[in-house]
């Protein structure tokens, strides 16, 4: 039981970080139609710029720090690598976000020197308390709390606020919203502020669990929050969160199951099995639009 | 009343080596309603497009109060105060009816309510569906929320692409009808339209575009009786 209990609880830890991360690449798609598969990379630079600052600042200082910094480089990317495209075929903006991805890897490689880097115990959230008799860290506990008040916090930004309706304006049609007065680029800008911020905050989550980073620390959990907003419908914050979810708690379950039955190295092929299930069967995803192209 | 409110000097559009307008210049006075009327690929939707900033003409100039906006960004256009109600009636979908009224004054910082009022007056049908999203109107009630939105914005010269289209006769009369009554409350009106038998009855002035040029101008009224104006866009039979 108390197992059950200590896999349920990093499940839905592990699917709160895992969500983080997702809100990012559906709010960008919702908006660009842009998979930005350097958005994992974003968050991996989050993780390591943690290790760095928290070497010579004080926390209270440095995690701040490392979410503004985030943010810098999301907004910096999408000025460099995506606005020049803005007319281009999607293709072409599509490659871009592959180079950017290569480009921060390789530059965490330089920096690093390749080898895995230590994240630091954070006070509190690495702390070890006692849930129906199991240990775990504060960060497994907080995880899905943080997640909820972040999303609702967003929901009203996007549905309660001017520039959240011009976000949802400017997802729907460019032109028209360009016809209101609405900066496109701005607006585009906003998104990818909230996306990287919401990275770094997951980023400060993640490693704090996953003591090691290295400069291919953000491709896969990258790739499994893609997953995840693909699984809930690309485009639906909602979605990105539930199949964040989903997809954390089932891959910790598979990874919990008896040693003898051997299945634990699977749970990465399991998330991609899903994509390729879904992808069949539901293309739109849990909350997805379906796609109907209305002339 | 005859103080230019806009003015098109001399316009050329192209889209990628084809040139849509060549050399288009009208003008449009205060308290005016203007139409261009045209058949399909005449250059009237060019024409209008790059008055509101969504295209750059390739050269000519677009004069606005008196002011250059050639080329400009549409949201200092927007601010200057022009508004577009666009082709195919764009409305957000996603946005609810109020929501799609409150975009439209996206750039004013001030009270909406008395122009919600207003906008409600013309369109009673908006009021009782404020809180549907866009996309589930009909297609009259979409081009309604379209003008509407386009008034919230309280501007100076409202430019129509083809508020008819698509839109059935009776549909077509109330919009038109709204048309006239907003010109009366003192909104210059610039109007594209393929319906130019509408267009003609309601507008002050006219202006028939063939190939990217003008082909002829008048007021609503002459240009109705004309001969080749019936022949072209009125369906008249010859005899």
């Amino acid at each position: 039981m108390e197992y059950v209990i200590s896999v349920l609880l990093s499940g839905i830890s592990v699917g709160g970080q895992y969500a983080l991360i997702a809100i990012g690449y559906t709010l960008v798609y919702g908006i660009l139609r842009l998979i930005n598969f350097a958005h994992g990379d974003v968050f991996m630079v989050a993780g390591l710029m943690g290790i760095y600052l928290t070497a010579v600042l004080p926390i209270s200082l440095s995690l701040p720090l490392v979410i503004l910094l985030t943010v810098l480089l999301g907004f910096t990317i999408e000025r460099a690598a995506y606005k020049p495209l803005r007319n281009a075929p999607r293709m072409s903006v599509m490659i871009s976000a592959i180079g950017v991805s290569y480009l921060l890897q390789n530059t965490a490689t330089y920096v690093t020197g390749g080898q895995p880097m230590t994240y630091p115990t954070i006070p509190f959230l690495s702390d070890t308390v006692n849930v129906a008799g199991t240990q775990t860290k504060w960060v497994v506990i907080l995880t899905p709390f943080l997640v909820l008040l972040l999303v609702i916090l967003l929901s009203m930004l996007i549905n309660k606020t001017k520039v959240g309706m011009a976000m949802r304006a400017v997802s729907k049609d460019f032109e028209t919203s360009r016809l209101m007065g609405i900066k496109i680029n701005s607006v585009i800008s906003v998104t990818f502020v909230i996306g990287s911020a919401l990275a770094a905050v997951g980023s400060i989550l993640f490693f704090t669990n996953y003591p090691a980073i290295t400069p291919l620390a953000g491709a896969m959990p990258g790739l499994k929050a893609f997953v995840a907003a693909v699984f809930g419908g690309i485009g639906s914050i909602p979605g990105a969160v539930i199949g964040a979810f989903i997809i954390g708690i089932c891959e910790t379950i598979i990874k919990g199951l008896p040693s003898s039955w051997d299945v634990s190295v699977f749970s990465d092929a399991f998330t991609f099995a899903l994509l390729i299930v879904i992808l069949v069967y539901k293309p739109q995803g849990l909350f997805g639009e379906a796609a109907t192209d209305k002339v | 009343m005859s103080e230019e409110v806009l003015q098109i000097k001399d316009l050329f559009v192209s889209y990628g080596g084809i040139e849509a307008v060549r050399g288009i210049s009208f003008d449009v006075k205060a308290g005016e309603i203007v139409t261009l009327i045209g058949a399909n690929g005449a250059g009237k939707s060019s024409t209008l497009r790059s008055i509101s900033g969504l295209v750059k003409p390739k050269s000519g100039s677009v004069i606005f109060e008196g002011q250059d906006i050639t080329g400009k960004d549409p949201t200092l256009i927007v601010s200057s105060g022009l508004a577009m109600v666009p082709e195919g009636r764009r409305i957000f979908p996603n946005l609810t009816v109020l929501e799609n009224l409150r975009i439209g004054a996206y750039l004013r910082k001030d009270d909406l309510s008395a122009d919600l009022e207003r906008v409600y007056g013309y369109f009673p049908r908006l009021r009782e569906r404020s809180w549907q999203e866009g996309g589930t109107l009909s297609g009259g009630e979409q081009q309604m929320l379209a003008v509407g939105r386009a008034l919230m914005g309280k501007p100076k010269l409202l430019m129509m692409d083809e508020p008819s289209l698509g839109l059935a006769p009776i549909v077509v009369q109330g919009i038109f009808e709204i048309i006239r009554q907003i010109h009366e409350a003192g909104t210059t009106v610039l109007l594209i339209e393929q319906n130019a038998n509408m267009a003609l009855h309601v507008a002050d002035r006219a202006y028939v575009i063939e190939n990217g040029r003008i082909a002829m101008e008048g007021t609503g009224k002459e240009l109705l009786e004309d001969e080749k104006v019936r022949a072209a866009y009125l369906g008249a039979v010859e005899e």
